[in-house]
């Protein structure tokens, strides 16, 4: 068995079997964060994108590629919102560069 | 206003605004014949404001997606396509693609039928049902035969047998309270925003 199978995400709303109500919740909560408000669902999908690639949750990234392309996104803008997700993800591993230097500065003569 | 004025639909088969070149280099000849075309309409008047003259296209998603909303999409499309290449046109009408002949070929042959399908059927929307062109047009074949739409006609699905079969045969008032044929293509006219040779129909989400 494969950690991750592609018919999962169809299969989500299983996760609610034990629990419904905090399912239901968790999905009014879920699908009222993707609506027009200050944001258009367009800017939504492609953050929903960035997420699921700072993630690297392959759900996530099947489902909001699909969202992205259904909002009206291009492949060049969400390559540009990987980007993005990928360049924090870069510099937030970068920075902690300093908390070895310091490590380091803290035994060195 | 339309309905009196001459009407062009030019229909560019791009997925979208920024990947119109790659779609030019893609489909070649017969787009970039497309491109030009539009920029000679423009040049005579289509699609200008003002000029009562309209130029309306249409989009359809090159893949196993739905179309972006209609309204969305089309501002999008005015904005990149004036800047990019100085066209202009009037309306942007989305069609969602049928799970039909060529584009059913391509969902078989890259494995997306099921999810296509299940994607249609999952995004089915009562409010599409009122605009659905079946409800108030038939479509009629170079013999005379009489389909219920375009789709029905291209999968020779026929008028229900009760039925005159033939436009020598039609009748107004039995047709326009005919049981109309129906298949799993029928869930590409019903999913979403809907959709017709006018673009998107449904009245509410």
């Amino acid at each position: 068995m494969a950690y991750y199978e592609e018919d999962d995400l169809q299969r989500f709303s299983e996760i609610a079997k034990h629990r419904p109500d905090l399912f239901e919740k968790f999905m009014a909560w879920y699908q009222a964060c993707q609506e027009d408000g200050a944001l258009s669902r367009h800017e939504k999908a492609l953050i929903g994108l960035a997420v699921a690639h700072a993630l690297q949750c392959p759900y996530c990234i099947d489902a909001f590629s699909q969202t992205c392309l259904e909002a009206g996104s291009n492949m060049e803008q969400m390559t540009e919102a990987i980007h993005m997700a990928s360049a924090l993800r870069g510099g937030a591993a970068l920075i902690h560069g300093l908390q070895a230097h310091n490590s380091a500065n803290k035994v060195s003569m | 206003m339309s309905t009196v004025l001459p009407v062009i639909q030019a229909e560019l088969a791009a997925n979208s605004f920024i990947d119109f070149d790659e779609k030019l280099a893609a489909y070649g000849v017969e787009l970039r014949a497309a491109a030009v075309d539009t920029l000679q309409v423009n040049a005579v008047g289509y699609g200008i404001e003002g000029s009562g003259l309209i130029l309306d296209l249409v989009y359809n998603p090159v893949g196993a997606f739905l179309p972006p909303p209609q309204a969305s999409i089309e501002a999008d499309f005015k904005r990149e396509l004036a800047t990019r290449y100085g066209i202009s046109f009037n309306h942007l009408y989305t069609i969602t693609n049928m799970p039909i002949r060529r584009f059913l070929d391509y969902l078989r042959r890259s494995g997306n039928e099921e999810r296509y399908m299940r994607k249609l059927v999952e995004a089915f929307n009562p409010g599409t049902v009122q605009g659905l062109m079946c409800r108030t047009m038939v479509s009629v074949d170079w013999t005379g035969r009489l389909y219920d739409c375009d789709f029905n006609q291209m999968l020779e699905l026929e008028v229900a047998a009760e039925l005159p079969q033939t436009i020598a045969d039609f009748d107004p008032e039995t047709f326009a309270r005919r049981r109309i044929m129906t298949g799993p293509h029928c869930f590409g006219c019903t999913a979403g925003s809907g959709s017709s040779c006018g673009g998107a129909v449904a009245v509410s989400a």
